[in-house]
């Protein structure tokens, strides 16, 4: 038996006539950080969505903890222990930090009828947690409307960890950030890992991905370029390996052109 | 809030919350509008009206009964808000959850109890009518709930018409006496307080000896009690953490295992409810229906869940704050009689009183995300 969280086999996605997905393969580790890379297009979104369950795959297996499973939907997946954290994060701003901790799986107390949300509780468990990743709120009934785009993204991680996530599937996650909330997020990202999940960071960024990334897996027009250890791969290699890379080279060359033809 | 590294020092030490002083958690609170308002509007009728008899215990009887039949309403229309949609339906519910109680009662003689009963059952169903409407088509609930407005409003007419020839059923006055829970919606509470107070002559008598004001209307009790409920719902129960994501956010609270759909189909049946323990208090305490009863009363409940601090892109409100918008509609409703204003005035300071509140309630939002 292999010691891989979850694997994800030669999966397929067609939305009719158009292939978006072609023989994808991963496997995540247990401590792992496994960066999907790709350019607009190449079929990130569907993959994200096919291994959190929105979409069901046309074709391949997925195992969990060994054992072949179909998400029905993104509960299914859930239950597994795999979660993900969207772009949008599924936060409410005008509600209260630890409001959205817990929402839809509030703490309660009491018996009955009369059972209560524990709001203290919720209170203590949500300041807890952010305080552990380096976040410290002031007050946890604050709006989450108050805080950066960063610490939102943490929030959202370190909801998903407290509710059971093994295999954290990240999307862009730095995407709207500035380079020092950036840090703070793949900081975090980092020291979950480290902590024993499995983590799948998708982004176009090769900045953001190669410091933290163990394995690089790069999409293009809906195939896997393959998957590589950082060991076999250097910044550059990644960075032409994208779709980006070439296109980048003949800009500049245009560029040139340009400034050459323009100067005359 | 700022990022960082967890700080060794005490947290009851920490220097940045001292800086939220009490004044500034006000400022945060959504019922502050609302509640500063209420103190204004006394303080212009103490001093405009205040030896007129406005404030007797007659007079405070008729203005707190005027804004406890719109608070019934308005809570459950702020809930809604809350959560993100609108009910306009609610006035011509309270039109036809009357005649539902008068045509069964007077007409096909059923026990009045039973024809609340089948009152209450109708509002159900309006209600689930309208959210599932709204839930299923996606459609905005403004529109949903505008049909519903007249399509409610025309059956009662229709309805009445048909089977009574007339616009308006009399005569449930007599079948109130007896009835087992007629009570709830029209007793006067506290009686022999009220009858020892007049005794002693504090409070004004009429010539036979009983006093002019005789008890709390069961409308009062109702209003507070629905205050006092809702607010728990809000913020002690797991309910009332949906009702906010539901409104703040659809699509994020359904992401994290909120059942929005069910939310907000419950909060549509909670204000065709409302609209009916509107309608019965009113109702019992006239002894008829009509038809055109709660015209217009959607958007006064609107006006008042929104000087009471709900914003109407939904995620954010109180139910105190509801209740303290309809006591100043009352209040005010009723205070302009008590003064030399002609009545004509009341809808200018009505709309000018919604524009201050929306301008001022948008400022308390961005006060709450974006401060820093």
């Amino acid at each position: 038996m292999s010691n891989n969280l979850v694997e994800f086999n030669n999966i397929s996605k067609f939305f009719g006539s158009v292939i978006a997905l072609k023989d994808v393969t991963m496997h995540i580790k247990k401590g792992q950080i496994m960066c999907l890379l790709g350019d607009n297009g190449a079929g990130k979104s569907t993959l994200i969505k096919t291994l959190s369950g929105v979409h069901k795959p046309d074709e391949g297996e997925i195992i969990v903890d060994g054992k072949q499973t179909v998400f029905d939907s993104p509960r299914d997946a859930l239950d597994l222990g795999i979660a993900t954290v969207y772009q949008d994060l599924a936060l409410v701003s005008l509600m209260s930090v630890t409001r959205n901790f817990f929402m839809g799986r509030e703490p309660m107390k009491g018996f009955g009828p009369f059972k209560t949300f524990d709001v203290q509780k919720a209170n203590n468990i949500a300041s807890e947690r952010m305080g552990q990743i380096g976040i410290d709120v002031r007050d946890p009934s604050q709006a989450v409307g108050t805080m950066s785009g960063g610490e939102r993204q943490c929030l959202a991680i370190s909801r998903a960890i407290y509710f059971g996530a093994k295999v954290l599937i990240l999307d862009e996650p730095t995407s709207a950030l500035g380079v020092h909330q950036a840090s703070v997020v793949l900081k975090y990202i980092v020291k979950a890992a480290s902590s024993g999940l499995g983590v799948i960071l998708i982004t176009h960024n090769v900045h953001h991905a190669y410091p933290v990334g163990n394995s690089f897996t790069i999409l293009n027009r809906g195939k896997s370029m393959g998957t590589f250890d950082k060991k076999d791969l250097s910044r550059e290699k990644l960075l032409g390996m994208m779709a980006g890379g070439e296109e980048l080279d003949k800009l500049e060359v245009e560029l040139k052109e340009i400034d050459r033809t323009s100067k005359n | 809030m700022s990022v960082k590294s967890k700080s060794i020092q005490n947290k009851s030490k920490d220097e940045r919350l001292r800086k939220v002083s009490n004044l500034k958690v006000l400022l945060n609170r959504p019922e502050l509008g609302a509640l500063g308002g209420s103190v204004l509007v006394f303080i212009f009728f103490g001093i405009v009206a205040g030896d007129t008899g406005m404030f007797s215990a007659y007079g405070t009887i008729n203005f707190l009964e005027v804004s406890a039949n719109l608070g019934i309403i308005a809570i459950a229309a702020a809930l809604l808000m809350i959560g993100g949609e609108f009910d306009l339906s609610v006035g011509s519910m309270i039109g036809f959850a009357g005649i539902c109680i008068a045509i069964p009662a007077i007409y096909w003689g059923w026990p009045l109890w039973s024809s609340i009963l089948f009152a209450f059952s109708m509002a159900v169903l309006v209600g689930y009518a309208n959210g599932i409407l709204v839930v299923r088509t996606g459609l905005p609930s403004f529109i949903v709930t505008l049909a519903m407005l007249f399509i409610l409003r025309g059956a009662t007419l229709a309805l009445t018409r048909l089977i009574t020839g007339r616009t308006q059923v009399p005569g449930l006055r007599v079948l109130i006496e007896n009835d087992p829970i007629a009570w709830i919606f029209s007793a006067d509470a506290f009686k022999g307080v009220f009858t020892w107070l007049g005794s002693l002559g504090l409070i004004a008598l009429r010539q036979d000896g009983t006093p002019l004001a005789t008890g709390i209307p069961a409308s009062v009790l109702w209003w507070v009690g629905m205050t006092i409920f809702a607010t728990w719902l809000l913020m002690k129960t797991r309910y009332g953490n949906w009702i906010f994501a539901s409104g703040g956010d659809k699509l994020g609270a359904r992401n994290v295992g909120v059942p929005v759909g069910r939310v907000k189909i419950s909060l549509f049946i909670g204000t065709a409810v409302a609209a009916t323990i509107y309608a019965c208090v009113q109702v019992l305490d006239a002894g008829s229906a009509d038809t055109m009863r709660g015209f217009l009363k959607e958007l006064e409940a609107i006006v008042a869940a929104v000087v009471g601090g709900c914003l109407l892109t939904g995620g954010y409100g109180s139910a105190i704050g509801a209740a303290f918008g309809a006591l100043i509609f009352g209040t005010v409703s009723m205070g302009i009689y008590y003064t030399d204003v002609d009545t004509d005035w009341f809808k200018v300071f009505l709309g000018a009183m919604m524009l201050i509140a929306v301008i001022f309630n948008n400022f308390i939002r961005r006060r709450v995300t974006e401060n820093k």
